[in-house]
């Protein structure tokens, strides 16, 4: 949904993110590129939203940390890996890949940061 | 002779990030430190999580194996360079055998006609004898999972930088160890160059932050980073490994190895800072909990970057052990379909696969994937695909099938029912591949500390017997 304040576009247009893995978590630390765009972070990348979008693999909880002097937030996901990593049947069993599904995830971007 | 300094900053180069990493990355690494002039070591981090199972199977069929299976390969390009600049190499490639990994590394320095070195052999990690996974505490990993003593295969408590310390202390030139943190392989060397106190918990930090940093190696300084067109990184053919310079305070300074492709920017660092962290105010290690939520990362210059602010809280009352388990089969076969409908004929040999696994009653688990960009009938430049009219429809679509099975025959039927779709299945299916492999799991526990006992082993590369001091 864009509007003429605000433009939809991804996490992947203002952040990159990597996957880091351990036991049946993984981590997704994520980045903005410029520091002007992390309180779009601290707003619109929530628990409850990171959640709902690794639900369809399983994954039961989400704990975000916040880190402004590094304009970062490192997301722990719970139970992600499709039976764990002790049973997942996935290609990619340890999750490497899943920081850029969550770099898929819709932003509203005020047009005005956009411009600048 | 290695004198203890408070003023001079030591330097840590990584040779490695994982075990299958480039063979070649290590010498300009080496060659790096040395033209640096200021003392150094260098570690080499090969022992991820399953690894070290893997390991002990190797050694189960060969004594004389059980450690890195690349060890030479990694050693001898920097061995030489290392035992005449006196640049200790500090190395979990033990894994499952650290006292014949020493022994091959004491017969590459007679064979290279190298001069006499000391090699350390830390000792302890192995708890396969006192196995009691039901009074330990969980760490992490699947809590559902029951772990039978019978089915263990590896069983490792993850120690920590002291004894690393205490070898290089004792003149080791090369210190071998199984499973140990990895920052660890880093602490160890720092804290024998500026003899910090095993209780001096922010420069413990500092060191552990440093470690922690180089562990994976090049994914601090450019490896698993690029994105075309939003991140560059140059050379990545030739990436350079990194070097942490670290100050008596415990003030960082990440680079990489001269004349060698890759990055260290603020953004390769940040990435690296959280890989594999959680609550970033308590990292644990064996040493020391790290805090990392207030560190700041700053350019320092072309390819430097600075690294401050790690803080240090007690280590753990507990040390994580993992053990690692048989856990089944796993049968893959895969096949592809390509050209006009494509996809249509991968459904259907997708379709034929389900009901062949339902009528013969197979007791795996599955998951069927369809695959596929350029391959079979174009390479990977796209040019057939880009000059084929869109209409046209023709994809190229790789079906997969995993299968996993307590029983090794059940896998491995599921998976050469994918073999049996060249004659039985869609029209045109080619390129069928399939195998079975052995599932390792895993499940982390957390040790009391007093049960944990670690010995060191000295071997001369010149002498036949090992010495236990």
């Amino acid at each position: 949904m864009s509007d003429a304040t605000h433009m939809e576009l991804p996490l992947y247009s203002i952040a990159h993110a990597r996957t880091g893995d351990k036991g049946n978590r993984v981590n997704i630390g994520v980045f903005a590129y410029q520091p002007e765009f992390y309180p779009l972070l601290l707003e619109q990348v929530t628990e409850a939203r990171v959640l709902s979008m690794f639900q369809h693999r399983g994954a039961s909880r989400v704990v975000r940390y916040e880190l402004p002097q590094l304009q970062a937030l490192n997301l722990v996901i719970d139970d992600v890996l499709e039976g764990g990593v002790n049973g997942s049947l996935n290609l990619d069993g340890h999750g490497k890949t899943l920081a850029f599904l969550l770099l898929a995830l819709p932003l509203q971007i005020p047009q005005a940061l956009l411009r600048e | 002779m290695h004198e203890t300094s408070h003023d001079t900053a030591f330097c840590i180069g990584c040779g490695a990030g994982f075990s299958g990493d480039r063979l070649d990355v290590a010498e300009p690494v080496v060659d790096t430190l040395i033209e640096r002039g200021l003392p150094a070591a260098i570690m080499f981090e090969t022992l991820a999580e399953r690894t070290l199972a893997l390991a002990q199977l190797a050694r189960q069929n060969n004594p004389d194996h059980g450690y890195e299976p690349k060890l030479r390969e990694l050693l001898e390009p920097i061995l030489g360079k290392c035992v005449r600049h006196g640049i200790p190499v500090i190395g979990n490639f033990g894994a499952a055998n650290p006292m014949a990994a020493a022994r091959m590394i004491a017969a590459l320095g007679r064979e290279l006609a190298l001069p006499p070195f000391q090699i350390a052999v830390l000792e302890g990690d192995d708890i396969r004898d006192r196995l009691t996974p039901e009074q330990w505490d969980i760490a992490e990993s699947d809590t559902s999972l029951q772990v039978d003593p019978a089915q263990v295969i590896a069983a490792n408590v993850y120690l920590g930088a002291a004894d690393i310390a205490t070898a290089l202390r004792h003149g080791a030139l090369i210190v071998v160890t199984g499973r140990v943190a990895d920052p660890a392989l880093a602490l160890g060397p720092l804290l024998w160059h500026f003899d910090w106190s095993l209780d001096d918990w922010q420069r413990l930090a500092a060191g552990t932050l440093a470690g922690h940093l180089l562990e994976c190696g090049s994914q601090v300084s450019g490896g698993y980073f690029a994105d075309p067109g939003f991140k560059e990184v140059p050379n990545m053919a030739n990436i350079g490994f990194p070097i942490a310079q670290v100050s008596h305070d415990g003030d960082i300074l990440i680079g990489k190895a001269s004349n060698t492709g890759g990055l260290v920017s603020e953004q390769t660092v940040k990435e690296q800072l959280l890989y594999e962290i959680h609550d970033p105010a308590a990292y644990l290690t064996p040493d020391v909990i790290l805090d990392i939520s207030n560190v700041t990362v700053t350019a320092a210059g072309p390819d430097q970057v600075r690294v401050s602010g790690a803080r240090g809280k007690p280590r753990p009352a507990r040390l994580k052990a993992t053990l690692s388990f048989s856990s089944g089969w796993l049968g893959e076969g895969e096949i592809s379909y390509a050209g006009p409908n494509a996809l249509a004929r991968a459904q259907l040999a997708a379709q034929i696969l389900r009901e062949r696994i339902a009528q013969r009653q197979l007791q795996v688990r599955y998951r069927i994937d369809l695959i596929g960009v350029a391959s079979v009938h174009d390479s990977d430049d796209g040019a057939l695909l880009a000059s084929l009219p869109p209409e046209l429809d023709h994809n190229d679509v790789r079906v997969r099938l995993a299968a996993v099975a307590e029983d090794k025959a059940q896998a491995e039927t599921a998976a050469r029912e994918v073999l049996a779709l060249y004659c039985d299945g869609p029209a045109g299916g080619g390129g069928v591949r399939w195998h079975l492999t052995q599932r390792i799991g895993t499940q982390s526990y957390l040790l009391p500390r007093e049960q944990i006992e670690t010995r060191l082993h000295y071997l001369n590369s010149h002498a036949n017997q090992p010495e236990v001091l």
